[in-house]
């Protein structure tokens, strides 16, 4: 099992189709299939043991991965915003690598051993010299399948970022399992914002050329841009962050009826955080012909381990019955190549509706780290570290991280809940739940609330609101007015940087 | 017989078909079209197209046995049907997921 096998297949059966790029002058799978086999031979010319990119999306960024994949080389997409001493410090646990930069600051890593780094356009001018001297070089690659494909550095919540494993087997295993060969027309397209450092941006690549999806590349986000391309290409399919789609609901919103709509527009995929219930009841109400998809996944797992499909969107939205109605704010089902378990702390399977762990077992699955030891059990299975419980229909509801969940009294309080009856306020932009330090209580719970534009909610409405519709334990402690949430730039919300904000808020004991 | 290991690729001696093992080890009478089938890249014998074994194989599509032992992807389609010995593979008949990359 190769990565490179799966773009053989493509070239070979449909090499003329645009992969990646505009409609009239894109690459055709046969292009890109060739300069990844002439990449394959600069890499491994360069005595490198990675083939690492800090740069933003463009059609690099498939030519890198599978030249890495073809030259059996992990490629290593790292997360360009990072400051240069940060990006220094991931690019040199790597070394000896090749490392594509962006143009716009190709000096980023003068000085760092081992780095190779070299300037995309400098790259694609190398390639496309070599190119022109000859054909693709047969296909070489190693089949075994055991190799890494694409090393992930996780934004860890302490200590060092961890370098998650993704071998050829997991991601093959997902491609074959999730995507049909060829299932896409010609015709379609998908626009994909999502950077590449996030196992999003890696599997929309991967998934799309398997289908035979053109790719459409959005480097950098920006709901007008986003808008823009999805009219201008004729995008049939894109994938979006939590916070990406509050900002397209809001720009789409700001068009008014006379906006044109997203009319080619059929599939939206969601996925990377917490929905706000909100955003996504907006989103439907306004394209009510795109089918909605939401996505669960981890980069431990490949991407994608449960969906809400686009029937179950619109089934949950029209239901009066609030437990169907909830799903809306569901992953939805596993994959039919996915099992998931509950368990408690002691890695015992709890009944159907109660809370606990999600686990996670199937092929695709990594949970592996580089130099550490394997998070899988003896028996294949993850531990994901979400909270969630599955109900009686399968549907998997996850309630966030564990290690966020609020312990106040011995009582264990999953921020989420708190948090979805105040952004289902009007008065209220966001809201976050989150423990601090009580020396009665262990916990104390804090909401920091953004209050929408023009209203002005009051603690005591919010508290009323909570307690009125949740058990009295839920209701926050004290609510914090603010201006914004951090969020990291992928959508997820930074609880341990609130939490370092809002410190003071806390009596100063150790929980 | 061939060894049969995941990754591994074998052609058609019957017909155009190419394939990749996805799943199954050890010694398999794998043929195609009624014939054995090759080892990618190694010696090709000339074999006749079995009209018991002549459904095709479509490219992408996988198929399996009856006791989910074996699991093999179609690379290159043909005319010949995939089996183990005599015993035909079925296609491995997947419901389309939704988009969600």
């Amino acid at each position: 099992m190769n990565l490179m096998m799966l773009l053989e297949m493509a070239a070979g059966g449909f090499g003329e189709r645009v992969a990646i790029g505009p409609r009239d002058g894109g690459l055709t799978y046969q292009r890109l299939y060739d300069l990844a086999g002439t990449a394959s031979r600069r890499f491994r010319d360069a005595g490198v043991e990675h083939v690492a990119m800090a740069d933003v999306s463009s059609e690099a960024l498939p030519i890198a991965l599978f030249g890495a994949a073809w030259a059996d080389l992990p490629f290593v997409p790292l997360n360009y915003r990072l400051t240069d001493e940060e990006l220094a410090a991931l690019a040199g646990r790597i070394a000896p690598a090749i490392t594509v930069l962006d143009p716009d600051a190709p000096g980023r890593l003068d000085g760092v051993d081992g780095t190779g780094p070299i300037d995309r356009h400098d790259l694609l001018a190398v390639l496309a010299d070599g190119d022109a001297m000859g054909k693709a070089p047969e296909p070489d690659w190693d089949m075994d399948g055991e190799d890494a494909a694409i090393l992930l550095f996780t934004s860890g919540t302490t200590g060092e970022p961890k370098a998650a494993v993704l071998r050829h087997r997991h991601l093959v295993s997902y491609v074959l399992g999730s995507v049909e060969f060829m299932g896409a027309g010609e015709e379609e397209a998908a626009l994909v914002s999502v950077p590449p450092y996030h196992v999003a941006g890696m599997a929309a690549i991967l998934s799309n050329l398997y289908a035979g999806r053109r790719v459409v590349q959005l480097p950098t986000f920006d709901a007008a841009a986003w808008v823009d391309m999805v009219r201008c290409e004729a995008v049939t399919s894109a994938m979006v962050v939590p916070t990406m789609l509050t900002r397209i609901v809001e720009y789409l919103d700001a068009e008014g009826p006379d906006g044109s709509g997203l009319p080619t527009l059929r599939s939206l995929s969601y996925g990377g955080g917490k929905m706000p219930r909100p955003t996504i009841e907006q989103a439907l109400e306004m394209l009510p012909h795109t089918a909605f998809v939401n996505a669960y996944g981890l980069t431990e797992t490949s991407s994608t381990v449960a969906l809400l499909g686009p029937e179950d969107h619109r089934k949950a939205l029209a239901s009066d019955d609030p437990g169907v109605r909830a799903r809306l704010g569901s992953a939805g089902r596993p994959l039919p190549t996915i099992e998931v378990s509950i368990r408690d702390g002691d890695g015992n399977e709890v009944a159907v509706g109660e809370p606990g762990e999600v686990w996670v077992r199937g092929e695709q699955v990594s949970g592996e780290y580089r130099g550490l030891a394997p998070r899988l059990t003896g028996d294949g299975w993850f531990p994901t570290h979400d909270g969630g419980w599955l109900d009686s229909d399968g549907f998997l509801h996850v309630t966030g991280r564990i290690d966020d969940v609020i312990v106040k009294g011995g009582q264990n309080i999953s921020p989420s809940e708190i948090e979805e009856v105040l952004v289902a306020r009007e008065d209220v932009a966001d809201a976050a739940a989150i423990g601090l330090p009580d020396r009665q209580w262990g916990e104390r719970i804090v909401a920091a609330v953004v209050p929408a534009p023009g209203a002005a909610p009051t603690a005591e409405d919010l508290q009323d609101a909570v307690r009125s519709l949740l058990r009295s334990n839920r209701t926050p402690d004290h609510v914090e007015f603010v201006d914004a949430l951090p969020y990291s730039d992928t959508g997820k919300l930074l609880r341990r940087v609130l939490r370092a904000d809002l410190a003071h808020l806390g009596d100063g004991s150790t929980t | 017989m061939v060894d049969l290991k995941p990754g591994a690729r074998f052609t058609s001696n019957a017909c155009a078909s190419e394939v990749i093992v996805v799943k199954g080890t050890g010694q398999a009478d794998l043929r195609c079209g009624g014939v054995p089938m090759s080892p990618a890249g190694g010696e090709s014998v000339d074999g006749e197209l079995s009209p018991d074994a002549s459904d095709g194989t479509q490219m992408g599509k996988r198929y399996v046995d009856d006791e989910d032992t074996v699991e093999i992807l179609c690379t290159k389609p043909g005319e010949g049907s995939l089996a183990l010995g005599d015993a035909l593979l079925g296609l491995k008949e997947a419901k389309p997921l939704p988009a969600s990359d």
